[in-house]
Parts: structure tokens; sequence; C-alpha cells
């Protein structure tokens, strides 16, 4: 839909092979919109460490690849370069990657951020409970809260996407998740899902919030469709490093995903892949705790199979940790997409293999507010029983505690909602 | 050794094949209860009758029971077939809808291209110009989007409950129309043609696994050239498993009469109204 598309498969390799030549100089000299014409372009442009960007200058996106890959090349190196690299030569890498490139390089990277608690340490695997209701019935959605909590989902955040997204309504699911952490002494964040202005007001008007959320995209005009700026999110980090309920710093959680600009009509001639790079660029500026994709989310017109998604999930967790991002995973696809939940669990499985920092939990693997599929909480738990991961170390304490879970390891009662009744 | 006559062993494997047997596999819809030893039973049963989610189904290691599986892929792939439906010509007839066409041609064309749904053909643009009531308050647009299903469930519950709320509320309405394949924007055209203050789509939301059934409203006033997503009003989860068609009607009837009072729709209405009080 962009027309950006190879007219064949060699035509596309031909696109790889001068890609590869590209020096990063000719890169950073081109942004894909125009620094003058794009909020997302300065943002990007003016967070750069000229610095560093200078000693990696003459690179080719080849032999930045190669550097990625190298044994000598680890997390503190990594972490080094990203300063210097801006969205599109780090886009321009991911092209040139295999699937094995880009899992082995994203298990290099693993980012933390800090709420209420922390989040990315080795060895452990967090996920966001989102418990919606199609009609927001705060007893339903309590519900759903506990059977993920009762399957160890939820140490990321408590996450949910109001059907009504009214001040009212987000105040009263906010007040709901948050008297329940309290009751029950549960270690995690809270968040309710809807524009961020309305959770602004939220917040001003005492609501006990732990993490803002916004959905943002990789160019300006796509952000102003979702009536998003630089200013507003400036002004929201703010508000919540004075009033939100959370020690931070990392208080803020975004979401993207491949396609949005090109769904709003909004992708100024620039590829979906690309596009979400600038996105991880633009988020960088406010440190958040949580950073997904949600690929597959739109359609078939962005992510038209379950081997594009995949692919997508493996671009997508490579590019956010080369941001410095700590990045987390939704694998999602819908029903007019031509996939099914089996392209979900290899999806999965990759990225948690790439060390993923979370994933999103909905019961049964059906949100029945959104109406997609993402991971369930039984596949949550499967992640992590595949690579021996544990939930965050708070968090885990508290699971023990209910007797959840022990040695890392589900015990009898867990997936047993009543355990808190 | 004994000759063994092939014909009759053939014959007497056909005839054991051709027995039909009377077994029915009974395959429950709902979600069944899994938990083998639940703290508490009632709790239990109360929270799963509190929500369409499949909450309570209980594990096998970290994995779903088979009949919950199987469920969960029966429900996707009858959700998958849903999307690709048309809508019958004696429906519309029954509801009196006149049947426009978006300028995709085919299914495939209407998913994977997002601009064929946004616009209607040359035909239809003509038909609206002719035939289109202008000048109204409001217009009413009805779609089957991604999910026939849906249409057919609600609206002809919601349909008569809107018309008759706004009726209640002297707000004019343009005669309701079909538009076959089309997507959310092309009420943007349709208001163009029409000249009216406010359009209603209705139009049935991608299928979910619960329901292939839900009908989402976008609303949007006086768009223009500068509209952008942020504009436009929306509700969504109208089914008899979320909000009921005949309340979303009346709902939407007292909405379109806000977004009349104060001439917006989507964020900036949200603010205009928050300031209000």
């Amino acid at each position: 839909m962009s027309k950006l598309a190879a007219n064949s498969a060699l035509e596309r390799m031909a696109a790889k092979v001068v890609l590869s030549e590209l020096q990063l100089k000719d890169i950073y000299e081109n942004p894909v919109i125009p620094y003058e014409k794009d909020e997302v372009t300065r943002i990007i442009y003016d967070d750069l460490n000229l610095s560093i960007y200078e000693e990696i200058k003459n690179w080719t996106v080849g032999e930045l690849r190669e550097y990625v890959l190298s044994f000598s090349t680890g997390m503190p190196e990594l972490t080094r370069i990203s300063r210097g690299l801006t969205s599109e030569m780090i886009a321009a890498t991911a092209k040139l990657m295999s699937s094995i490139d880009l899992v082995m390089a994203s298990q290099k990277m693993k980012h933390q951020a800090y709420c209420n608690t922390l989040i990315g340490e080795p060895g452990r695997l967090a996920f966001r409970c989102q418990p919606n209701h199609p009609i927001d019935d705060p007893e339903g959605i309590l519900a759903s809260m506990k059977e993920g909590l009762s399957y160890g989902s939820g140490d990321a955040v408590i996450g949910i996407n109001p059907n009504n997204d009214s001040v009212e309504s987000v105040i009263k699911l906010l007040k709901m998740s948050h008297d329940f952490m309290q009751k029950w002494e549960i270690p995690t964040q809270n968040c309710v899902l809807a524009h961020i202005t309305t959770q602004m007001q939220a917040l001003r008007g005492g609501a006990p919030i732990s993490l803002m959320f916004q959905s943002l995209a990789g160019s300006q005009r796509a952000n102003d469709a979702f009536g998003v700026s630089k200013d507003l999110l400036d002004e929201a980090m703010e508000l919540m490093l004075r009033k939100g309920t959370a020690s931070g710093p990392n208080v803020m959680y975004f979401e993207t995903g491949q396609g949005s600009e090109v769904s709003l009509d909004s992708h100024e001639g620039v590829d979906m892949q690309t596009l979400e790079a600038r996105t991880y660029g633009f988020c960088r500026h406010w440190k958040p705790f949580m950073v997904n994709n949600v690929s597959g989310f739109i359609g078939p017109e962005t992510l038209y199979d379950g081997r594009q998604m995949i692919r997508a999930d493996l671009e997508d967790l490579f590019m956010g940790k080369l941001h410095g991002l700590p990045m987390g995973i939704a694998p999602t696809y819908t029903n007019h997409m031509y996939a099914d939940q089996n392209d979900q669990e290899i999806a999965g499985m990759l990225t948690t293999l790439g060390g993923a920092n979370f994933y999103m939990g909905v019961p049964g693997g059906d949100d029945v507010m959104l109406s997609y599929q993402d991971t369930s909480y039984h596949d949550d738990a499967s992640y992590r029983e595949l690579l021996g991961l544990r939930p965050l170390r708070e968090f885990e304490k508290w699971m023990e505690k209910m007797g959840l879970m022990e040695n890392g390891r589900l015990t009898e009662r867990a997936g047993d909602l009543s355990v808190f009744d | 050794m004994r000759q063994i006559n092939m014909d009759d062993l053939v014959q007497r494997v056909m005839d054991e094949l051709s027995k039909k047997t009377q077994e029915v596999i009974h395959f429950p819809e709902q979600k069944v209860r899994g938990v083998d030893n639940p703290n508490n039973a009632e709790a239990l049963e109360r929270a799963m009758n509190r929500t369409p989610a499949r909450i309570g189904i209980g594990r096998t290691g970290t994995r779903m029971k088979t009949t919950s599986y199987l469920q969960f892929r029966i429900d996707q792939a009858a959700a998958h077939d849903a999307v690709m439906k048309a809508i019958s010509p004696e429906w519309l007839a029954r509801l009196q809808l006149p049947e426009l066409h978006s300028r995709a041609t085919s299914m495939q064309e209407y998913l994977m291209n997002l601009d064929s749904g946004r616009m209607l053909s040359d035909e239809s643009a003509k038909w609206l110009e002719q035939h289109g009531d202008k000048g109204k308050d409001v217009q009413i647009v009805i779609s089957d989007g991604l999910s026939t299903s849906a249409c057919e469930a609600t609206i002809p519950d919601l349909l008569p409950a809107l018309q008759q709320g706004l009726a209640m509320r002297n707000i004019s309405v343009g005669k309701p129309i079909f538009i076959n394949k089309g997507r959310v924007w092309i009420q943007d055209q349709v208001a163009k043609i029409v000249g009216c203050k406010v359009v209603i789509s209705l139009i049935g939301e991608r299928p979910g696994l619960a329901t292939a059934e839900s009908l989402s409203a976008y609303m949007i006033y006086k768009p223009d050239a500068n509209t952008v997503e942020s504009d436009r009003t929306v509700i969504s989860n109208i089914h008899r498993g979320g909000t009921l068609p005949i309340e979303a009607g009346a709902y939407l009837a007292e909405l379109l009469e806000e977004i009349l009072k104060y001439q917006a729709s989507g964020v900036k209405y949200m603010q205009l109204r928050a300031k209000n009080g």
C-alpha cells in the first residue's frame, strides 16, 4: 500500500546489496522524513551522541551488521554505539539480518528499568495482565485479573484497555486495580490504557497511576492523527513524576506496531519497518519502563500472514533493543489475517529466546474486548517454563508467599483464581 | 495353505466400514471449568459467569486442557470464515436499505488495499448525489465491514431504536444507506456529498473469538481535509454479549445530540464536555 515493494525477488536482493554498501553517514545525511518537516526526526537527531556517531560514520551497513554479531561485541559495546545510531541505521541493519542473526543479536542486550519494581534482569521474564471486559464490568475485570495473577501474569503491569474511555470510567478502573494491589500487597504497576489526555485528567483528579500509557507512531503525521506530540508527552511525564504513585524514574509505557502509519495514511512514503524503528527512536526520549510492539493487530493489509508476523516480531525485538529500550513483544494476530495460534507460539518462543522483557497475557489467548488474539496466561507460563525463566524479583517472592510458585515453577494451587476468595 | 478369497475379504471390510455408527460427539460451546480442586468453587463459578473471557479453564502443566484448546481453535476458524461471508439481498430489502458500493471489487482487494474501501464507486457516488437526502443533521451509514454477521445480528434492533431516539429529539435524519465493503473513512466522502452535519457509520468489527457479531459506531462532525482519527467518536462492542443493540441505539441518539450541541466529535468533543463539567 505504500507502493514501495520490489517487483521481483532479485530486485529485492539488489536493494539489500546497495543497502549493505551504504555508509552510515549517507543515511545520517538523508533522514527518510526531513528534519524541518517532522518532529520524530528532530527528536531522533537531537538525542544523538554526535561524538559516538563520528567514530562510526564511515562504517557501511554491512560492516555494522558484522560488528553487532561479532564475539567481541557485547552489551556494553552495543549500548554505546546505540547512542550514535539513528533509527534508519538500525532498521537498515535489520534488513540485512536473518532469523538467527536477529535472535542472537537480541540475546546480547537486556535493558533494565524501574517503576515500582525492577524489570529486565537477566533470567527473568515478566507479563502484563490484560483482564479486559467488553463493557468494563469491574467484577468481570477483577475475575480475569485474579486468573492471570494465579498463573504468574501481572508482574510487568496490570494494564486494562477500557471500552468506555471517559474520565469517570478510567478513574474507576485505576482505583479498582490500585486497591486490589494494595489489599493483596502485589508488587507491580497499574495502568488504564485510555488516550493519554484522559489518563492525565484522571491523574490530575487524584487517581492512582503507576504507569502512563500511549500508542506511538514513526511519523509526526501519524502521531498527529493519534492526537500526540512531544509537548504532550513531556507534560504527561512531568505530571507522572509529580503525582504518579510509582518511585520511577521510568514511568511511561508505550505501544507501537508496524503498519499504523500506513493505516492512517501518514507513512510519508517510508516502509513499515523503518517507521517502526523511528517509533523506537522517538519513544526512547521519555525513558519508558515498557515498550512493546503489537504485530498483526491491524490486519492483513499490514502483515499478511503468520510468516510476516514472525519476521516482524524478530525485527522489532532486535531494533527495540538496539535503541536501548526495555523491549517487550506482543506477537498477535487477527481473524482476518492468514495466521493462527501456531504462528503466534513460534514468534513467542523465538522472541523469548531473544530475551524479550515481557509479553501480554489474556485469558485463553482471546481478548474479549479488543477482539484479537494475544499470548494466553498459559503461553506466558510456558515461555518461562521452556527456558527456566523467573518472574520479576519482587513478584516472584509474592507468588511464593501466595503458594502459587516454588523454585520458579507453578504449584498445584496455580491456575485457580479462587485462591483470592 | 488355505486359499484366501480376496473378493470375500474385501466385501467383509467394506461391510464393516459402511456400518454407520449412531454415536454423536457432544462438544461443549461454552467454557468448561477445568480447575479440579478450587479453593472456593462458588466464587470460581461466579467469576466465570461474570465475563465471557476464558477463565477458570484450568491447565495441564502450563498448557490448556484439550477441550479448551479445541474450543479456541473452533472459534478462530468460525471467525475467519465469518469475515468472508457476503450480505444477503433479502436482508437489505427487508430493512429497506439501498445498497451502495465502495471501490473494492472483491474481499481480497478490500482486505489488502484499505484505500479501495474508503471511497465510493463512481456509480454509487453518482447515485448518492442524485438520491441522497441533503442538508440533514445526521446521515446513517451501515457497512458490512469485517463482519457481515455483526450487521445481521445487531442492525434490525439498533436501527429503529436509533431512529426513534433521533426523532424524539427533533434531529433530522437522511435515509439510511448500506455501503458494501465500506471502511470507516468513507463517511467523510458521504458527508461531503449529502451535506449533513454528522455521519454515523455502523460497521461490522473484525470478528473476535467470543463473538463474530460485534458492531462499532463511528461518528464524525463536519469532516474535512484536515480530519484525523482522533476527531472521530467511537462506540464499539455492540452485540448480545456486550452493549445490547437496542440500548446502543438509544445511547447513540443521545450521543449524537451532544455532538450536534458541542459541534464537535472525538477528542475535541471530550475536551469541550469536560470543560462544561
